[in-house]
């Protein structure tokens, strides 16, 4: 089967909407697809990734855990747009250590997230066979 | 609904409050399929138990076997093996017998 390159934008906050979940199991079923998965955090889309979620308040699962198994899916591409972070304040340093391990590098723990401009993601954007936008 | 040992399972049977598990369910679970649970099943179990407390989701079976290889030896890392030891699936048996949901992606 050819691979393909699959971008799954998003772009709105964790909860309050499914759509942070409901993108998650699609990449994560997708994964299985061994196919060249890449993630894109655009506008309150940022807010997924940041450190120290806590859901105690709303009687939600806190699904943030989730991302660091990202990398045990071989999915280990993820961009963040600087111009939301900077929009809301946010810094690289607000941002959950994502890390996977590289396999043609001794298994060398690496991290996953790239803060690029949206000029940049717009770049990578029209380099993927499909966007899926959440 | 159906139980066992007083703990509500789903149509598939699975636990339907992940909070019910306790060992003994996975022996009675396991019973039920004819399989009387050794050392190597409970490390599996147990691993995917602490897979999920930590990642909140239980592990396709790709990542299970990397893992798996990783943690109990290389000759542990493959299907083959796993599958010997849950013959209807490491994932789909393996996280009914732990207690958690089917796993994401799992048909």
């Amino acid at each position: 089967m050819a691979t393909k390159k699959f971008m799954y934008l998003n772009r709105k906050a964790s909860y309050g909407t499914a759509y942070a979940i409901e993108s998650l199991e699609v990449v994560l079923i997708a994964a299985a697809f061994e196919q060249d998965v890449s993630l894109a955090f655009i506008d309150d889309g940022v807010y997924q990734i940041i450190e120290g979620q806590n859901t105690d308040g709303i009687g939600m699962k806190n699904f943030s855990k989730t991302f660091h198994a990202l990398g045990d899916y071989d999915i280990n591409k993820l961009y963040v747009s600087a111009e939301s972070l900077e929009e809301r304040g946010l810094t690289a340093d607000d941002l959950m250590p994502l890390v996977y391990e590289d396999e043609d590098d001794d298994w060398a723990e690496k991290t996953s997230v790239k803060i690029v401009s949206n000029a940049e993601l717009s770049k990578i954007m029209s380099d993927q066979d499909v966007c899926l936008s959440f | 609904m159906a139980d066992i040992l007083g703990a509500d399972v789903d149509e598939e049977g699975f636990l339907v409050n992940l909070k019910d598990w306790t060992e003994e369910i996975a022996v009675e679970m396991a019973k039920g399929d004819e399989i009387e649970l050794s050392k190597e099943h409970w490390d599996v179990i147990n691993f995917l138990r602490n897979y999920f407390e930590e990642y909140q989701i239980a592990p396709a079976v790709r990542v299970l076997t990397k893992a798996i290889g990783k943690q109990f030896g290389k000759e542990k890392g493959n299907s083959k093996y796993l599958y010997s030891l849950f013959p209807y699936g490491p994932g789909k048996q393996g996280c009914r017998f732990a207690g958690l949901p089917k796993p994401t992606g799992c048909i």
